[in-house]
């Protein structure tokens, strides 16, 4: 191991860059495990008080690796649902993750293995900590160390849940609305980030849209109605921009 | 209650659809990165996705029985002004969560949808 503090040695420079990364991902995800580690608890209870043995709890954390998912895999496999009705299920609730791709930043991501842990691992909660920074701030190391981060925090609520079952006290609750916090300062720093005001106010057009409509799959339909709007406003730009000259690039801002 | 295989089976397909879901768009995406409908839709879609997460996620609270969502609105409009105000995530969520808790557990006897 190099022991010399010389800044021009890069093996040295790239290591301290590497724990600075480390570092920048424990406190990215310091609000999130806020969310996932409690939530985690509560599956790790669900699971045993379903039947299960405590060791399924990490295996459904590790297998499936979708939080809501995963609480609804509890009820379909204890009612013995085929398997077509469990295919269907997840595609449904998982639909969102289709969307994922567009920004979340997995080409900074280096390595073969390290790519396919990524996009494994590309919860809604990795999503929301990693598309809303700028790209270039995003290294491989601090992506790779947010998702590890992420599901470490999910799989040992789950084990200690699944481990003290229905010892834990049930008079204190509320803490899943860590999520929702988690969303909602999100999108406070999403629109900080663009300046844009209308993506939000179409966000919450399409989630009202989607409650009445589709109150069974509000997600995945508020989702699609809303990337179709989004892409009704960049061809109504495109337009315009063709129209009153190309002076300017289309998406400087990225 | 079924068998470890089935459980097993049941498990693995929900985790094939889940992996699929999420690696399918990039064999798509990777080329079309610096197009710039791609690169638009990178942009602008991230607040629209993170207001819709949150309104889903408050989605199972009833609004016409009691409390009708008081803590979650009050929880929810302290976590933003906080986050509006000292730009701390960590602050906003830990503060907004702590405060839901106060609320559901004790100050709404029966209230507090999100456990």
């Amino acid at each position: 191991m190099p022991t010399g503090n010389s800044q021009q040695d890069p093996g040295h420079r790239q290591l301290g860059h590497r724990s600075a990364e480390l570092r920048l991902a424990i406190r990215d995800t310091i609000g999130v495990g806020l969310g996932l580690f409690p939530i985690g608890l509560a599956f790790g209870v669900l699971v045993v008080q379903s039947g299960f043995d405590w060791w399924w709890a990490p295996l459904f954390s590790t297998v499936v690796y979708a939080g809501s998912m995963e609480f609804l895999m509890v009820g379909l496999i204890t009612a013995a649902t085929p398997l077509t009705s469990i295919a269907a299920t997840t595609f449904l609730v998982n639909s969102r993750h289709l969307f994922y791709a567009l920004s979340f930043p997995r080409h900074r991501v280096e390595g073969p293995l390290a790519k396919a842990y990524a996009t494994y691992a590309l919860t809604d909660e990795a999503y929301a900590l990693t598309a809303t920074k700028t790209h270039d701030e995003m290294s491989s190391t601090r992506i790779i160390a947010i998702q590890v981060l992420c599901q470490s925090y999910w799989v040992s609520g789950g084990i200690i849940g699944a481990l003290s079952g229905s010892a834990l006290p049930s008079s204190l609750k509320g803490f899943g609305f860590a999520l929702v916090a988690l969303f909602a300062v999100l999108a406070v720093d999403a629109i900080r980030a663009t300046g844009d005001i209308a993506s939000p106010v179409l966000g919450v057009g399409c989630a009202l849209i989607a409650m009445n409509i589709a109150p069974n799959q509000m997600l995945v339909v508020a989702l699609s109605l809303y990337v179709v709007a989004t892409l009704i406003r960049y061809r109504k730009r495109r337009f315009s921009i063709v129209a009153e000259g190309p002076e300017t690039g289309m998406c400087d801002a990225d | 209650m079924p068998t470890n295989a089935a459980i097993a089976v049941s498990l693995l397909v929900a985790g094939a659809v889940s992996v699929a879901l999420r690696a399918l768009p990039f064999l798509v995406i990777e080329p079309l990165r610096r197009s710039p409908v791609v690169r638009y839709l990178g942009t602008h879609l991230p607040a629209g996705i993170m207001v819709i997460l949150t309104i889903y996620s408050l989605s199972g609270v009833p609004l016409r029985t009691w409390p009708n969502a008081l803590p979650e609105t009050l929880a929810l409009g302290a976590t933003i002004g906080l986050h509006l105000w000292r730009r701390n995530a960590v602050l906003s969520i830990l503060a907004g969560t702590g405060l839901y808790v106060v609320l559901s557990s004790w100050v709404f006897a029966s209230g507090g949808s999100i456990a």
